[in-house]
């Protein structure tokens, strides 16, 4: 249990917020806390759904274009006049779509997601500016309600932490106790097996996507509506972020092994830096740094347990190779 | 990249019972086929503007893709070899934070050249390092040397720039060697020829596609499995310091957002140049052309006025395009 991903975390976690509460002891107040948790809601949804295709042995490198494509469409629509809830509906749809190409790709062509994604980030962006002509859509091209539902307060926190809480929730169940939940990790963990056990390989790795895919939609709305702007930039290297926050949590990126608990403390580690960076009085330019070192870190650190894999026949050769 | 690859095995290959002649087999080549519609591009653009064919502005077009074809060789190797590396456009932006912070210094020109060289070693070393002696994903390894890199860039630089380079440095990024060959171009060429003989005329090459083939056979084959992959990482280094090099002296400034995006087009040209992106299958000529294509549908681009983005496009659907149109063509024939 003590050496548990999950409970070292929890420690770093710990840790980390003592040495911040030694600086600046405000900063561990709940109400801050919370706070820290809202502003992190963003990057929880989209570890969770890059968890999904990560432990599928896949990546998805397009989410934060995915989400500032939906967040642009969102924005547009409201400035149509369409009514909030149709918006939802419409960016969690026109995410799974844009997932779903991604998927089918992975699936009926069998390019490696990495490639995919990588070509669909700049496309997807692409888009955007194609739809605008780079122009931004700005607070005041907002209605009222578009803006304050991520906002409004529910229970002491605002919806958008609530919709974080939800999506946790959620996606805990539906990892846990469904068939394609399950398939998720087979797949991951050992893709013949998971034929010989009749999954289709391809077809779980198509869904994940779609999961990944539809939750950045939904941040897309939420992210556009809480900082009241759109334009082609939004979200930009956000995918590393959420990439980072899955190794931090220990999303095994050879895929099959991961917990949502995991996920979440890794985006809760990463949002944790970066909202105590100014108040300690480091500059938010050591940001990027510290995340790559937290990658890094996690991922030595991750490696220990796995082993090696395979058997050593010949011990002489392996150690000098 | 073995972490992120689909299960399914790749099809058997049908074996013939005579070898075709290697000139038949040179012209059914993905090599050939990419060299035709280099050709038909520029013939293209040729007629689009009247201003394509003047060999100044050709020559101008050449910088397009001469400090991404540097890096793209030995990305080419590394992707050969089954690894990859994602950190390549962070290493220049540190390199060349380096050569700023030296030129600030008053360092002379050599020695600019020599920390930027040594700084894009010292990167892939690092890269090497976590890969090749603790065994760990190249994938996460330079994702998470993606953002270190290229944070240290911005705790020194933070919002601010470096300029001011001494008028003896711009001579790599803006100098001619002849007539319109400029500095650039011609390194590319020498690089190209390196690299070529390197991984086609070499045992280190040979070894190279073995590993990329089947790393355990490697190892049991006595090739240095794990030594191979470390000096791969350490050549894509050093050829990001000297991407960075040319890179500065032509810009003449250093920014912490240099080279941004740089990653995609580099491995873009890779994998359009015939690369397998699962290792073990691809060739330096092929990657040359590779380069050539994409400097010219940049340039012929942009003569048309089209904008940067739309181009970023184009390169994505590029990627995407090479690999999965024969897949749906082998798909569609059966």
């Amino acid at each position: 249990m003590l050496k548990s991903r999950e409970t070292i975390l929890a420690l770093a976690i710990l840790v980390l917020l003592g040495a911040i509460a030694l600086r600046f002891a405000a900063f561990i107040a709940p109400a801050n806390l919370a706070a820290v948790f809202t502003d992190t809601s963003p990057l929880i949804i989209l570890a969770l759904g890059q968890m999904a295709v990560i432990v599928t042995k896949c990546i998805d490198l397009s989410v934060a274009a995915n989400l500032a494509l939906c967040g642009m469409i969102a924005a547009m629509l409201n400035g149509a006049g369409v009514p909030l809830p149709l918006i939802l509906l419409a960016v969690v749809a026109l995410g799974a779509a844009l997932g779903a190409v991604n998927g089918l790709l992975v699936w009926r062509l069998g390019i490696p997601s990495i490639v995919v994604t990588l070509g669909t980030m700049t496309i997807f962006r692409g888009i955007i500016f194609l739809l605008t002509a780079g122009k931004w859509i700005n607070a005041h091209q907002m209605t009222e309600g578009f803006k304050a539902f991520p906002r409004a307060q529910f229970l002491g926190l605002p919806v958008m932490a609530w919709i974080a809480v939800a999506v946790i929730a959620g996606f805990a169940l539906f990892i846990r106790r469904s068939p394609l939940g399950r398939a998720l990790f087979a797949v991951g963990g050992n893709p013949h097996a998971a034929v010989y056990a009749g999954i289709d390989v391809g077809r779980t790795q198509f869904a994940a996507f779609v999961i990944s895919g539809a939750l950045a939609g939904l941040t897309g709305y939420l992210w556009v509506a809480r900082y009241a702007v759109a334009y082609v930039d939004i979200a930009g290297g956000f995918e590393l972020d959420v990439v980072a926050a899955c190794v931090i949590g220990g999303i095994a990126i050879a895929g099959g092994a991961g917990s949502v608990a995991g996920a979440v403390m890794g985006a809760l580690f990463l949002g944790i830096i970066k909202n105590a960076l100014p108040v300690v009085g480091i500059s938010p330019f050591w940001q990027m740094a510290i995340s790559g070192t937290a990658i890094l870190v996690a991922v030595a650190v991750n490696s220990r347990g796995q082993g090696r894999q395979g058997r050593i026949i010949l011990k002489q050769a392996e150690h000098r190779a | 990249m073995s972490n992120a690859t689909t299960p399914q095995q790749a099809p058997g290959r049908h074996i013939p019972d005579r070898l075709q002649s290697p000139l038949v087999r040179g012209l059914k080549s993905w090599e050939a086929l990419l060299a035709v519609v280099a050709v038909a591009i520029f013939v293209a653009n040729a007629f689009a503007s009247p201003y394509f064919l003047d060999p100044w502005n050709l020559s101008d077009a050449s910088f397009n893709f001469t400090e991404k074809a540097l890096i793209a060789f030995a990305m080419a190797m590394l992707i050969i070899a089954g690894e990859i590396d994602l950190s390549v456009a962070s290493i220049i932006a540190l390199c060349s934070t380096v050569m700023g912070v030296a030129m600030v210094a008053g360092a002379p020109v050599w020695l600019l050249v020599v920390l930027g060289l040594g700084t894009g070693l010292a990167c892939g070393a690092f890269n090497g390092l976590l890969v090749a002696r603790f065994g760990l994903p190249s994938i996460v390894v330079t994702i998470g040397t993606m953002s270190l890199f290229r944070g240290i860039s911005y705790i020194v630089l933070g919002d601010g720039a470096f300029t001011g380079y001494p008028a003896d440095f711009g001579w790599f990024g803006q100098g001619y060697v002849w007539w319109v060959f400029s500095v650039e171009l011609v390194l590319f060429a020498v690089m190209a020829v390196v690299f070529g003989l390197l991984l086609h005329r070499t045992n280190f090459g040979r070894m190279v596609y073995v590993i990329g083939n089947n790393a355990t056979a490697a190892r049991f084959s006595g090739v240095r499995v794990d030594r191979v992959r470390f000096i791969l990482f350490l050549l894509t280094g050093v050829m990001s310091g000297l991407a960075a090099v040319c890179l500065t002296s032509r810009l003449g400034s250093t920014r912490p957002s240099i080279a941004t995006g740089f990653e995609l087009e580099v491995v873009t040209m890779v994998v359009l140049g015939g690369v397998s992106i699962l290792g073990g299958s691809g060739s330096i000529p092929g990657v040359v052309i590779a380069a050539l294509v994409m400097g010219l549908v940049t340039f012929g681009l942009g003569l048309l006025n089209v904008p940067g983005i739309v181009m970023s496009i184009i390169v994505g659907a590029l990627l995407i395009g090479v690999i999965a149109l024969p897949r749906l063509w082998a798909m569609w024939r059966k």
